[in-house]
């Protein structure tokens, strides 16, 4: 069988962008090997573990189980795109430096993009509900609770408020 | 890469229909959860793909003509669950798909792959079976709608023809109408795993409160396909709205299911919970319902 190629055309980061891809890619594979969006983790690679998680029309997604083709049309957000023009960090990449939920850091582009998204709901979330929301990605160094509190932290941070008051 | 042989993207249902004639070979991929898992894992590698996933005219939940809830095929999990239709009339069900996976496997997955894929542990099977779900699937010939209990034939194996794909699952009028329901999850996880027995309740009181008109069970994992406790539900109609009624009623599926010994549990332990489940998933739907006990 001949390879089959296709054009694909989508918005990463905020820009339009289009590329040539192999339709057997993933959408991780494009978007490391083609645009070098290494922030894109391939752990698993068959949905288990979050590393590879992007967000698609503000909704995060397992990048390795998503072909790359179904890309056409659609808004893609990669740890990439979350720095200011000058490299600046988002306030949710700081809060993961202050609170140490980092260690090897291979889930933490992942979980940041997970946590992003809850965050953009602007709600006030309780623990359990944080906990669900964020449990579609596995941390081998098992740093769950600076994780957790990174996330509550910017929560807390964007609403103006603090723990005890909510 | 994955390895697929060939990909034919359908443009709109007529054209899936046609590639689903031209390639009778290729496997249907919806959002993919499933399938490209399994071509990782070598079960479905080298196999040539139809992608409907991006046909949003399958997407979205709506009151038809009739008056059932119909839910388009490529709905994902978050949408449903999200949706104020659902959690106006039917709320288990928005809950049950709730619990598939976790969060992105649940903005990716599909209730018509879920369906589709005949697996008995899916989260939303048993409640689709408990409000006697219709499956609507659009072929050469036109449309044609499966009561949901055909449309699984065995394990793995639904009632899914050459030239079709899923377009609907329509919940009737008469399924949701003053009708309260309640599913509960045992796993051995909170989050990416799979239930050990899946158990979704609902009933119609009276307009009194005090009697159940009606009373339907469905289990998944409980045997090869999700099944119905129809003794139990039986047993229940007619009968006053008391705690005597949800034991009985509990106890009673027992004639009906059938659960098997597996790596994940015993069929002792399946049976034990099964009757657990029957009781709360009960209790919980009369007090959604208005109901005391
Ligand atoms: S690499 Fe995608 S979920 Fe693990
Ligand atoms: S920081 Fe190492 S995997 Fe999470």
């Amino acid at each position: 069988m001949e390879q089959q190629y296709k054009q694909v055309n989508f918005n990463l980061n905020g820009k339009d962008v289009s590329c040539v891809v192999d339709i057997r890619c993933s959408l991780t594979d494009m978007l490391r090997n083609q645009f070098g969006c290494t922030s894109v983790k391939k752990g698993c690679e068959v949905g288990e573990c979050g590393a590879c998680t992007v967000l698609i029309d503000k909704e995060a997604f397992n990048s390795c189980i998503y072909l790359a083709v179904w890309a056409e049309g659609k808004h893609i957000l990669t740890l990439e795109g979350l720095l200011g023009p000058n490299g600046e960090l988002s306030d949710i990449q700081q809060a993961f430096i202050d609170e140490a939920a980092v260690q090897c850091g291979f889930c933490t582009p992942g979980f940041i993009l997970t946590g992003y998204e809850i965050l953009e709901t602007g709600k006030l979330y309780t623990d359990d509900e944080l906990r669900k929301l964020l449990s579609g990605h596995l941390c081998r160094c098992t740093g769950y609770e600076n994780i957790l509190k990174a996330v509550k932290k910017v929560m807390y941070q964007r609403l103006g408020k603090t723990p005890e008051e909510a | 890469m994955y390895d697929i042989k060939a990909l034919y993207e359908a443009e709109s249902t007529a054209h899936a229909v046609q590639l689903r004639l031209e390639h009778p070979e290729a496997q249907i991929i919806a959002g993919g959860s499933d399938v490209l898992v399994q071509v990782r894992e070598g079960k479905r590698a080298g196999k040539a793909l139809i992608s409907i996933y991006m046909l949003d005219e399958l997407r979205g939940i709506r009151i038809d003509d009739e008056g059932n809830l119909r839910i388009g095929s490529l709905t994902s999990f978050s949408h449903i669950t999200k949706d104020p239709l659902i959690q106006q009339y039917i709320p288990a069900l928005g809950e049950a798909v709730d619990m598939v996976g976790g969060p992105q496997i649940r903005n990716i997955g599909t209730i018509g792959g879920n369906t589709c894929n005949g697996v008995t542990s899916a989260d939303s099977a048993s409640t689709l079976h408990a409000y006697e779900a219709i499956i609507e699937l659009t072929g050469a010939n036109g449309i044609r709608r499966v009561p949901i209990k055909d449309f699984y034939l065995r394990a793995g194996q639904t009632d899914i023809r050459p030239d079709e794909i899923q377009t609907a699952i329509l919940i009737p009028q008469d399924s949701y109408k003053d009708t309260a329901g309640y599913y509960f999850k045992y796993a051995m996880r909170n989050a990416m795993d799979i239930a050990t027995t899946g158990c979704s309740v609902n009933c119609r009181l009276s307009p009194d409160k005090g009697t159940f008109e009606r009373v339907r069970i469905a289990y998944g994992v409980a045997g090869p396909v999700p099944m119905r406790a129809p003794t139990a539900e039986a047993m229940a109609a007619g009968k006053p709205v008391s705690r005597e009624t949800v034991q009985a009623f509990a106890q009673a599926v027992l004639q009906d299911i059938n659960p098997r010994d597996s790596w994940r549990a015993s069929r002792a332990l399946r049976q034990h919970i099964a009757v657990e489940l029957a009781s709360r998933c009960l209790t919980e739907s009369v007090h959604r319902a208005g109901g005391a006990l």
